[in-house]
């Protein structure tokens, strides 16, 4: 008996034949997002990897209406549309999402979303967070974590990569005391169901910060973007908390593993493992994860 | 109905007329009274809009982006500063073929610092898709705002409209204006009807890339789309005139052109004073004449040739300067009478700036150098302040 | 296209809107040099592999009977490298 052709919905949401690197955590986590969005939507995007490996015109990838303009406008976009459909009012059937890569996020974007916060829209955003400008070429961004190497904070002989800490915009999301924020993470996709799910059972602005590992970016071959961004959030670097109302309302327990196993997967970090100095470097990011466990009770004492 | 009202305030009527479904705007000087007039029509159940406060201009151009795509009439206002820091998103909105208006409220620009009116700010805006009307007074200023409307939002055009007027010499003062009725609006203006939105029973994308196979032509339909409007923006005045009783639109204004020796062409509020200072010199004999240009942008080449190839001179008055070029209409008014057979000279005086008076001097400097022979100069500079230095 | 009246109105303009789902027909298979094989015997049915897939391109035609579209698998291994069952082995493509 032959088999049925495979078969592939609009109502997917998001759809085959998009231009992302094989084994992309960030296409990965929107496919699982968008299912849970189902059609009744509206998508401001960002410009950013999302943007330009699902939109090549004339494909499209988007089985939603989708919309992108620029790069940092997207929160303030997505507050127009909203208000169009207040308007209209449509927004009690058709739910309006904003989408951006962090860069687009955290730095360019930043005073778009918080306005977009402030104002009180009924709108999802969420932030595709691989660590850096990935689109165009893995440059550092506001949330690339400490001692990371980039294309703009390499590593040489005078510096150990990036070094600042990581932009907690989750928790400056959270200062707005807006009804829902979590961070999520691609190698944990039924918390990210349950996240997306979650966030569409409230109204009012909504802040979603998903982990997604980038095989090229964070150098590591592509079949293991599940186990490396499983790492990160069990080693505390990445804690997946969620705030309601500006309170941290639930967090996800870790077993804790060291850094350096989540570290030494990549090749972002492997200059911290050829000196002292770098090794000394380790025990900073070490320190950062810790003072996360701490902070956020990651760790049942 | 005739009512003495702020030019603001004729802006938010006529606005409020159009009937927006989302108003955005950030406020800055001397925009301010046309949206707080508009807030206040808002909070009083006048218009039914969504009104939204956003934090910076970038924002409010974005906001009527979005909410245009989502299938709402959209409206803005900002001037100078704010018209920089939105420019990049108002290419975008005219790229991305969305209609709209917005009030251009004509502002120098920073640095320095002046909030005084001259035309830099708009003319600046010239290259991004936007269609630009310029008027010189408020009864003008109201008509402009709905047939604008009808416009950007013809399937022929689908671009943006950008209305601009002089900052505070129109917006602050008072004038008798004729507001129309909402019905007479309604007759006029229909619903907004979008060729294409984004709507989950029929989604589309927006706002894809283009590829070097592709980006090329979509901007050649831009630019012919723009040059084609200016057939519908004549269509649209001609259309006003009949529903509303009087013709205010159109592309050219000519004032006394037809047996004129010396033709000044000017955009904006300084044609009225360049009007009367024309009635002056005739009465001491000299055949003067002032062209003033409505519609900037499309630019009408052809209208412009046939008004200026018989007149002796051409002096063009301008608000603004293309730094380390030409005054900005100046260059354009050159440009369409060059390969004419007949071409009078075309002198360009750049006066006004950061909100300088232009006086009955000024204009007699401006005739006095150019026959002199001067082709580009300030009119009206306080050289003491430069023999200081 | 949202059309009134029954009267046909003009097509947007070049470019501006883009049809949905349109990259169906960027078949991305070719571009892997591995395939997923799928050991439906060690399946324990917990879908992993579908949910994580980047293409969306798994699917499974009963409780533990899954496989991959070779239209458009890319090859990246994250299914067989993420199955708990290891039930998913990565074979070179055989040209």
């Amino acid at each position: 008996m032959a088999e049925p052709e495979f078969e592939y919905e609009l109502t997917r949401g998001f759809l085959p034949g998009h231009r992302a690197c094989a084994g992309c955590g960030q296409a990965a986590a929107v496919r699982i997002a968008m299912e849970v969005v189902g059609p009744r939507c509206i998508v401001a995007n960002a410009t950013g990897c999302l943007e330009v490996f699902s939109t090549p015109h004339p494909e499209s990838a988007w089985g939603v209406p989708w919309i992108h303009s620029l790069f940092e406008n997207t929160p303030a976009v997505a507050s127009g549309i909203e208000a169009a459909l207040r308007n209209q009012g449509k927004l009690g059937d058709i739910r309006v999402l904003g989408f951006g890569g962090d860069g687009a996020t955290l730095d360019i974007g930043f005073g778009a979303l918080s306005g977009m916060f402030e104002r009180g829209h009924d709108v999802l955003y969420i932030c595709w967070d691989n660590e850096a400008y990935m689109n165009t070429g893995v440059q550092r961004s506001g949330s690339t974590p400490f001692a990371a190497a980039t294309t703009t904070s390499p590593a040489g002989t005078r510096s150990f990569g990036e070094n600042r800490p990581k932009k907690n915009l989750p928790a400056i999301a959270a200062a707005h005391d807006i009804p829902y924020v979590a961070t999520a993470s691609m190698s944990y996709f039924a918390d990210l169901r349950r996240k997306v799910k979650k966030a569409l059972d409230v109204r009012g602005p909504r802040y979603l910060q998903v982990h997604v590992p980038c095989p090229p970016g964070w150098g590591y071959e592509e079949h293991l973007s599940m186990e490396v961004g499983r790492l990160a959030v069990e080693c505390g670097l990445y804690p997946l908390v969620e705030w309601e109302n500006g309170q941290i309302t639930r967090v996800r327990k870790i077993k804790k593993i060291p850094v350096e196993d989540y570290l030494k997967t990549q090749r972002r970090f492997r200059h911290l493992f050829r000196s002292d100095a770098g090794r000394e470097q380790i025990k900073k990011i070490q320190e950062l994860a810790d003072e996360s466990i701490r902070k956020y009770g990651l760790v049942d004492e | 109905m005739r009512k003495m009202i702020e030019g603001s305030r004729a802006v938010a009527e006529a606005v409020g007329l159009c009937r927006p479904g989302v108003i955005s705007a950030y406020p800055i000087t001397p925009q301010t009274h046309i949206v707080e007039e508009l807030s206040q029509m808002v909070a009083d159940g006048d218009i039914n809009a969504e009104y939204v406060r956003v934090e910076s201009e970038h924002s409010a151009a974005s906001v009527c982006l979005g909410a245009v795509a989502a299938g709402s009439r959209a409206y803005s206002a900002t001037t100078s500063q704010g018209l920089m820091l939105m420019a990049e998103v108002l290419y975008n909105i005219a790229g991305m073929r969305l209609p709209m208006v917005i009030t251009g409220v004509n502002r120098s620009l920073s640095a320095p610092l002046s909030i005084w009116n001259d035309q830099q700010d708009t003319l600046a805006l010239r290259d991004s898709g936007w269609l630009q009307l310029y008027a010189e007074n408020n009864q003008e200023v109201l008509d402009m705002h709905i047939q604008a409307y009808r416009i950007s939002e013809d399937d022929r055009v689908l671009l943006p409209v950008m209305v601009c007027m002089d900052g505070f010499i129109l917006t602050h003062t008072y004038e008798v204006v004729d507001v129309p009725t909402q019905e007479q609006v309604d007759a006029f203006l229909p619903p907004y009807n979008p060729l294409y939105k984004l709507d989950p029973d029929d989604p589309y994308t927006l706002g894809a890339y283009a590829g070097p196979e592709l980006y090329q032509e979509i901007r050649y339909e831009i630019q012919r789309d723009a040059l084609a409007a200016k057939a519908v923006v004549k269509e649209v005045a001609a259309e006003f005139q009949a529903a509303f009783g009087r013709w205010s639109g159109d592309v050219l204004d000519p004032y006394r052109c037809e047996d004129a020796e010396t033709i000044i062409v000017a955009m904006g509020s300084v044609a009225g004073t360049a009007k009367d200072w024309a009635d002056a010199r005739r009465e001491a004999g000299d055949r003067i004449g002032i062209l003033r240009l409505r519609c900037y942008r499309p630019f009408p080449r052809e209208e412009l040739r046939e008004a200026l190839t018989g007149a002796r001179r051409v002096i063009v008055l301008e608000k603004a300067v293309s730094v380390g070029g030409y005054g900005i209409v100046t260059a354009e008014v050159r440009a369409a009478l060059y390969g004419q057979p007949k071409t009078p000279p075309v002198s360009g005086a750049v006066c006004g700036l950061g909100g300088r008076d232009i006086t009955f001097d000024t204009l007699d400097e401006m005739v006095r150098r150019a026959e002199g022979g001067e082709t580009d100069f300030f009119a009206g500079l306080r050289t003491e302040l430069l023999e200081a230095q | 296209m949202t059309t009134t009246n029954k009267r046909e109105r003009r097509k947007p303009p070049l470019g501006i809107v883009t049809r949905p789902g349109s990259s169906l027909r960027n078949k991305t298979g070719p571009w892997g040099i591995q395939t997923p094989v799928f050991d439906w015997n060690k399946c324990t049915g917990c879908n992993t592999c579908e949910s994580i897939c980047p293409e969306g391109c798994i699917r499974h035609l009963d409780r533990k009977q899954y496989e991959a579209d070779p239209d458009f698998c890319k090859g990246c291994g994250m299914c067989a490298a993420a199955c708990p069952a290891g039930a998913i082995t990565m074979e070179q493509k055989h040209r």
